[in-house]
């Protein structure tokens, strides 16, 4: 279970340029469902999405994760956190050109120090999972857009965390890719994992699969919509 | 334990892999990082090593040796000097001197001619230095004619080539007959141009030198260690200025490695932040980033040190000797006896790995601590 309280961003605090991303978001998101966030360009979907994912701070606020409030946690903690808890796909992928999709799919784990033949044999699993098996000593830059979503997918599961974390993952794919992609975060669902997404591509917030749909306005929650029943 | 010892292989792992993919900014870092090292090295390694042959000949050298001024200028010792001087308590061995300066225009070089105390020379013969014999061409049986100061010319047979390993000392040299030298120098029997002398009891050398000057006002007693000193500071001296020359070099390093190490690019950024957002601690990519200038550093240091251990002890510093060596035309040609000295070692590679590794470490921290945020906005 994630729980935000009176969630307020602001960036260039004091400065002409002052911004406020968030303007005090309630909410409380059930672990095992697929969650929407939906709004305009600089609704503050990213940064919500950011601040759940422990990728930032709150200006003001509290965040509990489970039972734990993790606002004040020094940030080695909430590293800690990130790695085991949370997998992220980011709209531009976020891969390290030059590096091989098995090694960018390794990447996440290196920090935790553990087997390398366990290691590589359960990135290659995933990526053989997502079908990308032969493509797995090929350069990251090499790889077309889907394939670069699907190694992202890998390295977001390395961990095996129980949140996963996608900012407009369908926004730079075409729409057989954003369907196959839909098709991945069933099976991620279907193993129990809690999926957080912003988007606002129909295919994605109109899809069976998503539980909630949230609309976001200027840093609100402007429609919270209920569970959907039966989807659970 | 163990995960520990994994994650430090996983980090070095990846930094082998981060040097390979940026292999143009690493190899040219490397390339300018090894060739500063090479040259600092290079002069520092020569300098001592030319020390410690200059100390080494010097053991052999009369302790003290006495010159005659006249008007503050270096002259001959008169007769009767050398007997009062045996006199003096604690001098061991005395002996008269002769030597002098010769300019031989075919070349523009200055020879040094000298009686040596140890070895007759037959008359009308020479023993050369390697350096004068191949500078005029010359090998044992050879004629050889020189004009003296007072116009007569004289012809020598060159008797013998001094040996190779002495030529620090000797490039320049020509033994010579007491006879001929007189002869040619035009120095009347009795003189000398100085006189060196050994004391029974090294602790009272300063204390025969003292006598001397009490007792030959007209004269100064040059002592072993002082020449040793005026050696250290030549070469000390020529190094500075090659050091100096140096510094330029050094100069554009130290704005090179900042410029290229710590001027993160965006990409070296990103990936930064992408390390951060994926699970990796600020102290995870401190230590990847300390690995990479680590790595790019010990290796220039390590490439820049050999290349200039060869350079000098295997190619005799060619690329140095003239400045290092003196400006005279005879350079000497002589191979140095390798030595190391720890502290120069520990000196340099403080000088170079240290600025380096900290010049990458500050601004990797800076964008280490940012928020991993960013990364969500690409």
């Amino acid at each position: 279970m994630i729980e935000l309280k009176g969630i307020h961003k602001a960036f260039n605090t004091g400065r002409e340029n002052e911004f406020h991303a968030l303007n005090g978001i309630d909410l409380h998101l059930p672990t095992q469902r697929v969650t929407a966030f939906r709004g305009p360009s600089g609704s503050g979907k990213t940064t919500l999405l950011s601040i759940i994912g422990c990728l930032s701070r709150p200006t003001s606020g509290r965040v509990r994760l489970g039972e734990r409030d993790i606002s004040g946690l020094p940030e080695r903690f909430l590293t800690h956190i990130r790695r085991q808890t949370f997998g992220f796909i980011f709209q531009q992928f976020n891969l390290i050109k030059g590096l091989s999709a098995l090694e960018n799919v390794m990447l996440p784990a290196y920090p935790l120090g553990g087997n390398w033949r366990a290691l590589h044999e359960r990135a290659e699993s995933l990526l053989g999972d997502l079908r990308l098996a032969h493509r797995r000593a090929a350069a990251i830059e090499h790889l077309s857009g889907g394939e670069q979503q699907r190694v992202a997918i890998a390295r977001a599961l390395i961990n095996d965390p129980q949140i996963i974390i996608a900012d407009e993952p369908t926004a730079n794919l075409d729409t057989g890719l954003a369907m196959e992609f839909m098709a991945i975060l069933e099976n991620l669902h279907a193993v129990g994992k809690t999926v957080i997404l912003t988007s606002h591509d129909p295919l994605v917030v109109d899809a069976t699969i998503v539980h909630q749909v949230i609309d976001m306005r200027d840093g609100r929650i402007v429609t919270p919509v209920p569970i959907a029943e039966g989807c659970a | 334990m163990n995960a520990r010892i994994e994650k430090q292989k996983y980090l070095i792992d990846f930094t082998l892999s981060s040097l390979a993919r940026r292999k143009a900014k690493n190899l040219g870092l490397l390339l300018v990082y090894t060739l500063i090292v090479f040259l600092l090295a290079s002069v520092m390694l020569f300098t001592h090593a030319l020390r410690q042959a200059a100390a080494e000949v010097l053991v052999g050298a009369p302790e003290v040796i006495l010159q005659r001024m006249v008007a503050g200028r270096h002259d001959l010792i008169p007769p009767g000097y050398l007997e009062r001087i045996g006199r003096i308590r604690g001098v061991q061995h005395k002996e008269g001197r002769l030597w002098g300066y010769y300019y031989d225009p075919v070349v523009k070089a200055n020879y040094t001619f000298m009686v040596p105390g140890n070895q007759d020379i037959a008359a009308g013969t020479l023993l050369v230095g390697a350096g004068m014999a191949r500078a005029r061409g010359l090998a044992v049986g050879n004629l050889i004619s020189f004009r003296s100061y007072s116009g007569k010319l004289f012809s020598f047979t060159i008797a013998r080539i001094l040996p190779h390993d002495s030529e620090l000392v000797s490039a320049d040299l020509v033994l010579i007959s007491e006879a001929d030298f007189r002869s040619f120098f035009s120095i009347a029997p009795g003189y000398f141009t100085d006189i060196a002398l050994s004391v029974a009891n090294p602790l009272e050398v300063r204390n025969v030198a003292a006598k001397l000057s009490q007792q030959f006002p007209d004269s100064r007693p040059i002592l072993r260690e002082e020449i040793l000193r005026t050696y250290e500071s030549i070469f000390n001296w020529r190094e500075g200025i090659v050091l100096a020359l140096a510094s330029l070099a050094i100069l554009a390093f130290a704005i090179f490695a900042l410029e290229k190490a710590s001027g993160l690019s965006a990409d070296e950024k990103r990936e930064i932040g992408i390390l951060k957002a994926i699970g990796w601690e600020t102290g995870d990519v401190l230590k990847m980033k300390f690995w990479e200038g680590a790595l790019v550093s010990l290796a220039a240091f390590l490439i820049g040190y050999l290349a200039a251990y060869l350079h000098v002890f295997r190619f005799s510093s060619s690329l140095f000797a003239p400045v290092l060596k003196g400006w005279a035309v005879l350079y000497p040609r002589f191979e140095l006896s390798p030595v190391i000295d720890g502290f120069q070692v520990a000196t340099l590679f403080f000088f170079t790995v240290f600025p380096y590794a900290a010049a990458t470490l500050v601004p990797i921290w800076r964008a280490a601590i940012a928020d991993p945020d960013a990364v969500m906005r690409g």
